[in-house]
């Protein structure tokens, strides 16, 4: 592997989820946690799931991530069936679950090291340019607690982009940040993603930041977790959260994320 | 440099105290020495060899009993948080003992092992290994599960995740599970020191016991200042920088 092929644009992965169903044991018994789900992403796509809290989503990215294994069904990225963690598929969380032992470049690197193929001379450098990609090449060797909520999620990000996976997981990764913090990263994600294309898998409980986001919209129900709906956001990029045409699909879809609620599984 | 002044004059108080209360005859010279004859017999021992062979000999004793409780209770802290039947059993142990002061190992060592080194070196060892297998242990229970699953997305598993992220996020407690053990095993030590009469090796335990024996007071004084200042290097040299690295990564200064 050279640096070249290893910081150009890594080949899409197709992912298809056929009839996943998941049960958890939790002290109140058996839990229904996903209910037989059956989703196709194509290479290089980007799709939301949305839904209420306690209807799997997450539950379904840990699967594609190869953390959990479905009860039944099965799980397949570029043609493979997922088995356990590849760093094919990297994950992003809500808290950034960044090291404090190690300082943001080390992070990266951290990310790096364990990939084969690349000399240390290259792995800093490959490190360096996805920091450079998130905008953080003056606080490369920056603790982690002296980063604010949106820098961290940015080396997350580059963390997570460094090994150049096929498919970025992204879970809730901008919730907890401030409104003005998260629209600065919607235009980031958006950059990246038009750069690198990898395929994106973004989980959200927020209708409007997945509008903005996705290529398509999938709407979960919970109890137990089942898909409801789909929704093609057919708009330019880069999208503005605050357009009038986000704003119109949002609400169309919030508007069918109530009438689930309501008439759907009872809550 | 102002902190620097205020601990010198402090201290140059304190001194000049102590002389005053040695002038003043309020006890006998027998009890209180001046600081100018405790001065003298330091000076003394250090010409005669006596002072850094004692050292010495009490710092090796010290360094391997340390070292084989830390190379011992590490990994026992870790296996202790990983396994339910060993956190019931060799937990509790640790909980139990580390609850003992160690000085109270002196007699079982003694009678074990008689007066030989090896009763020294299981009093260190015994004061060490409890505290250090406790703080691994709530170190690595206290990890967040997510450095973990996000190690594991990064391509990390088994032994390379034990090493490159419980150990490290589980350092704050390690470390200051260290510096307790250390605290304990020094304690202990002395306390061996002065009540193991063996041949093999004069440590400081044994000159303060013998200063006693002598009824010599500016000895007694004197290596209590040796073995105070040896503990004050040891928190400057051994754990001072630990704790500096990890207050500046983890932002845990105030």
């Amino acid at each position: 592997m050279t640096l070249a092929t290893e910081l150009s644009a890594p080949p899409g992965a197709r992912l298809a989820i056929d009839k996943v169903s998941k049960w958890f044991e939790t002290s109140r018994g058996r839990v229904h946690a996903l209910d037989d789900i059956s989703l196709q992403v194509s290479e290089r796509e980007f799709v939301c799931l949305v839904g209420p809290s306690g209807c799997g989503k997450s539950t379904l990215l840990n699967m594609i991530a190869g953390l959990e294994m479905p009860d039944q069904g099965s799980v397949v990225t570029a043609g493979q069936p997922v088995k356990g963690p590849s760093r094919e598929r990297m994950m992003m969380f809500q808290e950034s679950a960044l090291f404090p032992w190690l300082d943001a470049f080390g992070n990266v690197m951290f990310s790096l090291k364990r990939k084969p193929g690349l000399s240390e001379p290259e792995r800093r450098e490959v490190a360096e340019y996805y920091l450079r990609l998130v905008g953080l090449e003056k606080f490369m060797h920056a603790n982690i607690h002296e980063l604010s909520g949106g820098m961290k999620q940015r080396v997350a990000l580059a963390r997570a982009l460094a090994p150049n996976p096929r498919v970025l997981l992204m879970d809730e990764p901008f919730a907890a940040l401030d409104a003005l913090t998260r629209e600065q990263l919607y235009g980031d994600l958006q950059r990246i993603w038009a750069q690198r294309h990898v395929t994106i898998v973004f989980v959200t409980h927020n209708v409007r930041e997945a509008v903005s986001l996705g290529d398509r919209v999938v709407l979960f129900s919970p109890h137990p977790g089942r898909i409801r709906e789909e929704f093609r956001i057919d708009l330019p990029r880069p999208r503005d959260i605050n357009s009038v045409e986000v704003a119109g699909y949002a609400t169309r879809i919030t508007r069918a994320l109530k009438d689930r609620m309501e008439h759907g599984a009872g809550i | 440099m102002k902190r620097f002044c205020t601990a010198a004059l402090f201290f140059v108080l304190l001194i000049a105290a102590w002389h005053w209360a040695y002038q003043a005859r309020i006890w006998s010279p027998v009890l209180v020495p001046s600081p100018e004859s405790v001065v003298r017999y330091l000076w003394e021992i250090s010409l005669d060899g006596s002072l850094w062979s004692s050292t010495v000999v009490t710092m090796k004793r010290l360094l391997a009993g340390y070292v084989i409780g830390l190379l011992a209770g590490l990994p026992l802290g870790f296996l202790t948080a990983r396994v339910q039947a060993l956190r019931d059993t060799v937990g509790v142990l640790a909980l139990g003992l580390q609850g003992l002061p160690s000085v109270c190992w002196v007699p079982l060592a003694l009678l074990w092992f008689g007066q030989t080194e090896g009763a020294m070196l299981f009093v260190v060892v015994m004061g060490t290994l409890w505290s250090v297998i406790l703080a691994t242990e709530t170190g690595v229970r206290n990890v967040n599960p997510i450095y973990v699953r996000a190690a594991r997305t990064m391509g990390s598993e088994g032994v390379h995740t034990w090493v490159t992220v419980m150990l490290p996020a589980s350092l704050p407690f390690i470390v200051s599970g260290m510096k307790q053990g250390w605290a304990f095993a020094w304690r202990s030590l002395m306390a061996a020191e002065i009540y193991v009469t063996i041949l093999t090796g004069f440590g400081l335990g044994h000159l303060l016991h013998y200063g006693r024996e002598l009824n010599a007071m500016e000895q007694v004084v004197g290596i209590m200042l040796v073995i105070v200042l040896i503990g004050l290097l040891a928190d400057k040299i051994l754990f001072s920088p630990w704790e500096k690295f990890l207050h500046r990564r983890w932002g845990t200064e105030k």
